[in-house]
């Protein structure tokens, strides 16, 4: 029987040769590129020289991850990862919802689109050209920052080179790129509220401000809890590139994150299986989080049905 | 309409600043940039521009001009660009409509197998090893194939293409159109905006990568303008430790052209997609 739905399929196959064909380029891309390092892994787990074989020499089992959870230097960056992720979290993410609330309250449609189109540009900038804006501008000597501060207190401040401040330029920075476009999302929620709760609520008496309250904010919510499950499950995900961008060896104790660090440890001493069980840890905490959060999703979903 | 409340009234008065505040904020680094790179290096060295350039002149412009690293790293950028944004488009599509054809034998595994990597993915070591295991590094293959198909983007399409109502490709089918001539003459042209949302999102990741550049090219002539740039940037950082100050007129101002020369393209062409991209993250947020 098994045989007979195996030719049945195959026969289906070769009819709808035409429709399968399509699936062979991005089927082999998905398992060269996306499947192949997750295999690729297995070297935190065997000993691999580089140069030598594709995926090492000989197993040695749980030797890395020992080896990093008794390195001091990474329970600094898990720690740095942990306070960039969070911080960003709490920071960046009320501030879209808000600027979208607020821009629905402005009744002109060209000032409004003005402004929409406007709070799109820094999210098409490269990360690259973000970091030398950001750099440029807290510069001491160059730096439209300092040159107010100087004007104010007469000092200037090496903003790159303090630990204290890589995390506000992180998460400041990043409201300043993204507020625009994560707003996207609130606006076409608060576009799709329907005008007759507006209207019923107007002639219950009650004000805008209320209206805000009862009407809008709850029309929104929905969009706002899975908005807010979604970056929980991506929480570890920060900004690698833009770390690498902007941190130097003064400021590592509060900038080094955790895929900057086993950057480091494979390109400057080559140990590549070690990295790569820190990666691999990384990976394995961040899909729990997103398993975590998923069922988060399904428990919202549930309940907002009523 | 009930009469407005005094109170509201003040409220769009605030609010009309607080987004007058927004667009100053957002505007004002990017317009400092490029007053910047129209200025002289005493202006710039005394620290006095703004919005506006002090001292005009175009000098860095004109050096760049006839900088042949710049123009050859350009002419990279470009190539990377338009190739990586033609293979990116081609394999989503096609993955994306098979994705979206009811008939497809084991669609719920691949959507399983496609969907599982937007949640888990090999990391850094092992895509390099990948790439450098395939002899890619120092070729353009390293920057465009890694990442052609951006799993996020092909359920973008798909989703867009399940709304393709049926009706069409059946009776095309009927007339005796094979699946290929389906795809391009009747799904592929009822599916611009999607195109279009699709273009701008690759075409806008390639132009603005580095990253990819930056551990796969050392052949100084396939480098990217965003590795010329970051280049400058990591150099201003190293030569005094923080800053550019000791550096001569062209090295202080060759950072805000090289910005300004990089982004001018896309900020001219995002504006007029906006309908496009918009509708595209929207799809995506439903069936993400």
């Amino acid at each position: 029987m098994q045989k007979k739905s195996f030719t049945r399929n195959v026969k289906r196959i070769a009819k709808d040769w035409q429709l399968y064909s399509l699936l062979i380029l991005p089927v082999l891309y998905y398992v060269i590129f996306k499947y192949g390092p997750m295999i690729g892994n297995v070297i935190a787990f065997r000993k691999y020289v580089p140069g030598g074989p594709w995926l090492g020499t000989k197993w040695v089992g749980l030797k890395y991850f020992k080896m990093f959870v008794t390195d001091p230097a990474f329970w600094n960056v898990f720690r740095n990862t942990l306070v960039i992720s969070v911080s960003s979290l709490v920071f960046s993410f009320p501030i879209p919802i808000i600027f979208a609330l607020l821009l629905n309250e402005v009744k002109n449609v060209f000032f409004k689109r003005t402004i929409q189109t406007i709070s799109y540009l820094p999210h098409f900038l490269s990360i690259v050209v973000v970091a030398g804006m950001i750099i440029d501008f807290l510069s001491p000597s160059v730096g439209f920052v300092n040159q107010v501060l100087k004007q104010l207190t007469g000092h200037t401040i090496q903003f790159m080179q303090i630990s204290s401040y890589f995390v506000p330029i992180y998460v400041i920075s990043g409201i300043w790129q993204e507020m625009g476009w994560g707003a996207i999302l609130y606006l076409a929620a608060l576009t799709n509220i329907n005008t007759e709760l507006y209207e019923a609520a107007e002639i219950d008496g009650a004000g805008r401000w209320k209206q805000t309250l009862h009407v809008t904010i709850p029309g929104i919510m929905p969009t706002v809890a899975i908005l807010f499950i979604l970056n929980l499950g991506n929480l570890l995900n920060v900004g690698f590139e833009k770390v690498l961008l902007l941190y130097n060896p003064a400021i590592y104790d509060t900038s080094d994150v955790i895929s900057t660090y086993l950057y480091r440890i494979a390109f400057t001493t080559n140990s590549f299986s070690y990295a790569t069980a820190i990666g691999l840890f990384e990976s394995v905490i961040g899909l729990a989080l997103v398993i975590g959060s998923n069922k988060l999703t399904k428990k919202f979903a549930e309940t907002s049905l009523w | 309409m009930i009469i407005k409340s005094k109170g509201y009234k003040t409220f769009r008065v605030i609010n009309v600043f607080i987004m007058l505040l927004v667009i100053v904020i957002t505007l004002f680094p990017v317009l400092n940039i490029l007053a910047k790179s129209f200025s002289d290096l005493k202006n710039l060295t005394q620290n006095t521009v703004s919005i506006i350039p002090k001292g005009f002149n175009v000098d860095t412009y004109k050096t760049i001009m006839g900088d042949m690293d710049f123009w050859n790293d350009y002419k990279n950028t470009v190539i990377y660009t338009v190739l990586g944004t033609i293979i990116s488009l081609v394999m989503t599509t096609m993955f994306a409509y098979a994705l979206s054809v009811p008939r497809l034998m084991g669609k719920k595994f691949l959507t399983a197998f496609v969907v599982f990597t937007m949640f888990f993915n090999g990391g850094i070591i092992p895509n390099y090893m990948i790439v450098n295991g395939l002899h890619m590094r120092n070729t353009v293959w390293a920057i465009v194939v890694p990442g052609a198909i951006s799993t996020f983007n092909l359920i973008v399409m798909r989703t867009f293409f399940e709304g393709i109502p049926k009706e069409l490709e059946e009776a095309a089918s009927i007339d005796g159109m094979n699946t290929y001539g389906i795809l391009m003459r009747i799904i592929i042209p009822l599916s611009k905006p999607i195109i279009a949302t699709m273009v701008l999102f690759y075409a806008v990741g390639m132009w603005n990568s580095w990253f990819s550049a930056f551990l796969y090219l050392d052949h100084t002539e396939l480098l990217p303008v965003t590795i010329y740039l970051r280049n400058l940037i990591a150099g201003a950082m190293s030569a005094t430790g923080a800053d550019a100050d000791s550096l001569g007129t062209v090295s202080v101002n060759i950072k805000y052209v090289t910005i300004v020369l990089t982004s001018v393209p896309i900020l001219c062409v995002y504006p007029f997609l906006q309908k496009y991209f918009v509708q595209g993250v929207m799809i995506g947020s439903v069936k993400g």
